[in-house]
This record gives C-alpha cells, structure tokens and sequence, in this order.
C-alpha cells in the first residue's frame, strides 16, 4: 500500500513538473495557447509505472540476503581484466585493428559522414585524456580547459595563414604552445584549491574567448579564420574522401600517443605524486613531493594535449572561430572525465565517445539533449559517483622469491 | 649515548597566529639515537611545534637547526617542507594523513619520492633509470611493509586498513624517507592496549635498526615513560621542564600543569 502511495505521488509530482514543458504550449502564430492535457496523463502514467517498478525492484533486492563476499574483495569487471594479461592484449589488439579499418568500412566515395564525426569524437578523446592527467590525477580542477584547446587552434591558423608554416611543423608548435599557456595559468594559481581554483580557471577560459572575439586584427574577431589548410600528406593530392580517413588517421595515431603517455606516466614516480596530492596535499608535500614543480608539470601536460589536438582541429575543419571554444565545451569535457571516472583512461575514452556520438546520432531527439544530457549526469551521480570505471587498484612486482620466504612471518 | 652527535637544535622557537602566541621561545635539543618525548596538556603548542620544525609553518622568531650525519648543518627557518623532509627529517600526523585512494604499497612509494630522481621523459620512454629506480622503490617499500607488519596488504587501498594500521603504515611512509630524525605526533592516539604495545616495540626497533633518533608526541603516560630518554614539557606555548622520565615524573610543575592548580581546601 505504501508502495503504492508513493509511487502515486511520483507521478503527480512528475506531471507538475512537466506542466511547462510538456502541455502548455505557446503558437506564436495565433497568439493561442495549447494545453496539451493529453501528454500530461501520459507523463503521469510512466513516472508511475516506473516508480512503481523500482520500489519493486528495491524490496526485492532487501529481501534477497546479503551477498556472502566482502565488498572490499569484490572486483570490478575492469580489475579482473587488468589482472588477466592475455585477454586484456588481445581485446587491445581487437579494439586497434577495429579502429584501423574503421573509416573505410563505414565511407564510400561521397559518403563520408561517419568518419567525419569519429574524428570530432576522437579530438575529444584526446582532450578529455588530457585533462584526465590535469584533473583526474592531480585533482586540480580546470574549467577553462577549452583555453588551451583555442590556443593550439590558432596557433596553426595563425602561423599557416602569416608565415606558410605547414601542419606538421605546426603540430609540436601547437602543443608547446599550449603548454606555455598551461604554465602560465599555473603559476599565480598554485596556492588555490576547490572552488577558487574553478574560479579563476573558468576566467581564464572566459578572458580567451573574449580576447579572441574582439582582437579583430589578430584573430580575425568572431568571424574567425577561414582557409586553413588541411593536413599535407607528401605532396599528394586527396579528394574529400581521403582528406577525412587521413585527418581520422592522425587524430587516431594522437590518441594511441596520448594513452600511451597517460598511462606510463601514471604508473611512474610522477604519476604518483600527482595522485598523492590529490588525495593530500599537505601530506605529500611533508613525504617529499615538491608541490609547485608537480602541479607546474600537470597542468602543462595537460595543455599539451589540447594545443596539440587544437591543431588538427583547425587543419580538419580548415576554419575556426570562438565559437568552438565555449565555457560548454570546457564542461562537456569536464563531464567526460567525471562520468568516466577520475583517473581512469578507458573510462574517459568511453565516456568522451559516448557523449560525442550519441547527440550526433541522435539527431532526431536534438531538442531534448541538453534534458538527456543533464538527467544522464544527475542519474549517473546518484548511482555511480565514482564514473564509470574506478576502484582500479595497481599491483606491483615485489621480489617474489621475498614474498614466498616471508609468506609464514604472519 | 653520552657524547652523541647533535641532529637538531631548536632555540628560541616563537610562532605567532595574529595575536596568540602557540609556541614562545621554545628550545629543544635531539642527540643521535635518542627518543625524546614532547608532552603537555591540550593546546599546549606541542603540534605546532612540530609544524613549525617540519616547515609546514613559518616559524616568527627562533633558530631551527638541522645536523645531517656528515654534512654541514643547515638553518632550516621557513624552507619548504620537501626540502626538509629531503634534508631527512620525516614526520607523521596526528591525525592521520594518508593517500586513501592508493594501494597501501603506493602510500610508502609516495616517501621514495624525494629519493629518487625519475623526470617526466624518463618515465614515457622507460629508461633504464626508470626501470631500476621503479624496481629499487618497489623493493624497498614492500620490505617496510614487512617491517611493520603490512606486507599482506600491500595491494588494499590504504582507506580500508584498520585505525593501528593506518598508523603504522604512516610510520612505514615516512621511513621510506630515508630519515635520520623521525618526527611522531601522538602516535598512539586511538590504539587499545594491545596496540600500544606493539607500537613500542616497533618504535624502540626502529630506533634500533636505523639508529634514528625519534622526537614524539604522545598523552599516552605509559608509552612516553617507557620509551623515551629525555622529556620536554610544555604548557601554554612555553617549555615548563625538560629531563629524565623519572624527574619529569616528580617535577611539581609537571604535576600542577597535568592536575590544575593546587587550590587549599
């Protein structure tokens, strides 16, 4: 009966709130009104029907007895697979051979749609990876990320367009730049934590959009630069086709680099002590950690990543403006590496693919993204704070003939 | 132990928060070898003071000394507390401070920080630096694991050991230092008996094994007569007395600042 009553109020609470949103609606044409009242009963009988269902759900799983192991030893699907060598290599190799043959199975001459869109998706792998090393790892919060992305982008455009510098030499360029910036944000905001920290980066990004804005002369102002060259492949010559695959290849090839840093450097003595000053910054300044070098050193990398993918960016989409570079591409990113679980790089990847290709391919629910989009992270907070993937825990090889001998010692 | 080498001399030692003085023109002297235990009623300034030593404050007046074993002594006032903690001196909390996140194994790798010298290039292409640095610090964190008792657990995340192990894993922590002065604040604080016990021991063996000298803090009366060599005591930020156990144990003022005032019935 309880049950009953709650789920009840559920669905009244539910068709209150969709009342503006669902059933009144305003033509313009005829100056009328609509009242849907229809849509409401409708809203009102599924928030019912699933309240009712997970109230099922949840005295179903209390009456169940208490699972016998140790939530401590319990292992995540991603822990079992870390620990498994052969499999996780042989799922590596599968995912990567995927990848390679990916754009030519899914283009054909003049369609070349689907490789468009993975490789927006892939530039947004490898900055959600980035900041995954700035945020994830060393906990400092970045809500101006997108900055360094812009600066990697007209970085290219800039010394294409005035200097004939061609793409590959840009690359690098792009990233060390970025990298520049990222110590410079670094500096002053050393000191800061928390939402201080959040403040002074989302001004930091804010300060970049205007700047390019409004620098007509320099930036091209909110016209943008148009006409930036695509990516050079030995003097060949690439129709749209090929153009797309050879972009979709180097943004590719970014990502593999960009896993393959993240994680070395994870596991090694740098990427420790960024983690132990997420976990505890007086603690591991008092165990030896130098603070300003380690932070220094995220943030750089960090901005590395995205002025490096900034310039593939330009050179793909051969034009660019501010308009690619809004406080809601920061969050979107933010939310790759929040949903996918601080730290963890596959989760990032999954996360940042999934929140890139479902709104391209959803096109047809494009009005209710952002709806989707905010009840997915409010969803995901509430069931799985820690992201997607988590609870990774590293082990390492300690002398084992050491181990064996000691094994009786306790 | 008579004649022994000077670690580190503390004199005059002063920190102001605006308008309170927590620690005034506190001295303290810490010989090779020795334990020398801080004690005081609350608020006394003992943590502070230890804060102040560590670098983790700026100390306003006073001389901070360090003497490492066959290098020239440097005046450690206001460094930052890596580089103290570099110098050799290592500490742990009061309440204790770990990486909860991070394998019980990974929170001593943390102490190897300062020892090992790994950059950012290193670490992408795996030189061999890397390799043998990694493996030397593997190692000898899992031998400090097995020192204090935590080798078993080495893979758990640190935020699941129970409170005495969670202390001694910041012992092992700050080992992995490689210190010659070891810093302990309140290290029993929370142990049961049994606990306590063992804490001893591991303490005089450390003492013994790495000839460290070991300045603590600790309210645990048992633990401090038992172990320590010289007591210092404070009360109300300043020094009130300093000796053996057994004259800290009769000194009046000892007693009066532990038991109130004496008010005549």
């Amino acid at each position: 009966m309880i049950r009953l009553k709650r789920s009840l109020t559920i669905g009244l609470w539910f068709m209150f709130l969709a009342l503006p949103l669902m059933v009144v609606r305003v033509n313009t044409l005829n100056h009328e009104i609509e009242w849907r009242w229809s849509n409401m009963i409708w809203v009102g009988v599924c928030a019912f029907a699933v309240a009712w269902m997970r109230q099922f759900a949840l005295a179903r799983r209390s009456a169940r007895p208490a699972p016998a192991v140790n939530p401590a030893q319990r292992r995540s699907l991603m822990q079992r697979l870390a620990d498994d060598a052969p499999l996780s290599r042989r799922l590596l190799i599968a995912i990567s051979v995927l990848a390679i043959v990916f754009p030519w199975a899914v283009s054909t001459g003049q369609n070349f749609y689907h490789v468009n869109v993975m490789v927006s998706a892939l530039i947004f792998v490898v900055l959600g990876l980035g900041l995954n090393i700035t945020v994830g790892l060393a906990g400092l919060l970045d809500l101006g990320y997108i900055a360094f992305f812009a600066v990697g982008a007209y970085t290219y455009a800039l010394l294409s367009k005035n200097f004939d510098l061609g793409f590959w030499t840009c690359l690098p360029l792009g990233g060390v730049i970025g990298m520049l910036f990222g110590v410079v944000l670094g500096f002053p905001i050393l000191r800061l934590r928390g939402d201080y920290l959040a403040i002074v980066t989302l001004g930091f990004g804010s300060i970049t959009k205007i700047v390019l804005e409004n620098w007509d002369t320099l930036f091209g102002g909110a016209a943008g630069i148009a006409g930036i060259p695509r990516p050079e492949l030995f003097g060949l010559v690439l129709d749209g086709r090929e153009k797309a695959v050879y972009s979709y290849y180097i943004v590719l090839a970014l990502v593999a680099l960009t896993v393959f840093v993240t994680s070395r450097l994870k596991n090694s003595r740098i990427g420790r002590a960024w983690m132990a000053l997420r976990e505890d910054e007086i603690a591991s300044v008092a165990m030896g950690v130098d603070m300003a070098r380690t932070k220094l050193s995220a943030y750089a990398l960090g901005a590395f990543w995205a002025g490096l993918v900034g310039v593939v960016f330009a050179a793909h989409n051969n034009f660019i403006n501010p308009d690619s570079f809004t406080f809601m591409d920061s969050a979107m990113i933010l939310a790759m590496v929040v949903l996918g679980g601080m730290g963890s790089i596959v989760g990032v990847i999954i996360a940042a693919l999934t929140l890139k290709l479902l709104p391209e391919y959803l096109r047809a629910f494009a009005d209710y993204r952002m709806l989707i989009f905010g009840a997915l992270m409010v969803l995901m907070m509430i069931f799985r704070p820690q992201g997607l993937i988590s609870d990774m825990r590293r082990k390492y090889e300690y002398g084992r003939r050491r181990r064996d001998g000691d094994g009786e010692e306790r | 132990m008579t004649a022994a080498a000077k670690l580190l001399e503390v004199s005059g030692l002063t920190m102001d928060f605006g308008g309170l003085r927590a620690v005034d023109d506190a001295s303290l002297t810490i010989c090779a070898g020795e334990i020398v235990a801080l004690i005081g009623p609350n608020g006394a300034g003992k943590t502070t003071f230890f804060n102040c030593v560590t670098g983790i404050y700026a100390p306003t007046a006073g001389d901070i000394v360090m003497h490492p074993p066959g290098a020239a002594p440097s005046r450690i006032n206001g460094m930052k507390p890596n580089r103290i903690t570099a110098l050799g001196m290592a500490r742990t909390f009061q309440n204790i401070r770990l990486f909860p996140a991070m394998t019980v194994l990974e929170n001593v790798m943390i102490g190897r920080h300062c020892r090992t010298r790994t950059s950012i290039v290193d670490a992408i292409v795996s030189s061999r630096r890397a390799l043998r640095e990694e493996r030397e610090t593997v190692d000898k964190s899992y031998r400090l694991l097995q020192r204090v008792g935590l080798a078993d657990v080495a893979d758990e995340f640190s935020r699941n050991l129970p409170y005495g192990a969670q202390r001694r894993l910041e012992i092992a922590r700050a080992l992995a230092t490689d210190p010659f002065l070891l810093l302990l604040d309140e290290p029993a604080a929370g142990m049961n008996p049994q606990e306590t016990r063992e804490l001893d021991e591991l303490i005089v063996r450390i003492r013994a094994e790495d000839r460290l000298a070991i300045p603590l803090i600790e309210h645990d009366m048992k633990l401090v007569m038992n172990i320590s060599d010289r007591i210092y005591v404070m009360e109300y930020g300043k020094e009130i007395a300093q000796g053996t156990p057994r004259e800290i144990k009769e000194n009046p003022r000892v007693i009066e600042a532990y038991l109130g005032e004496e008010t005549h019935a």
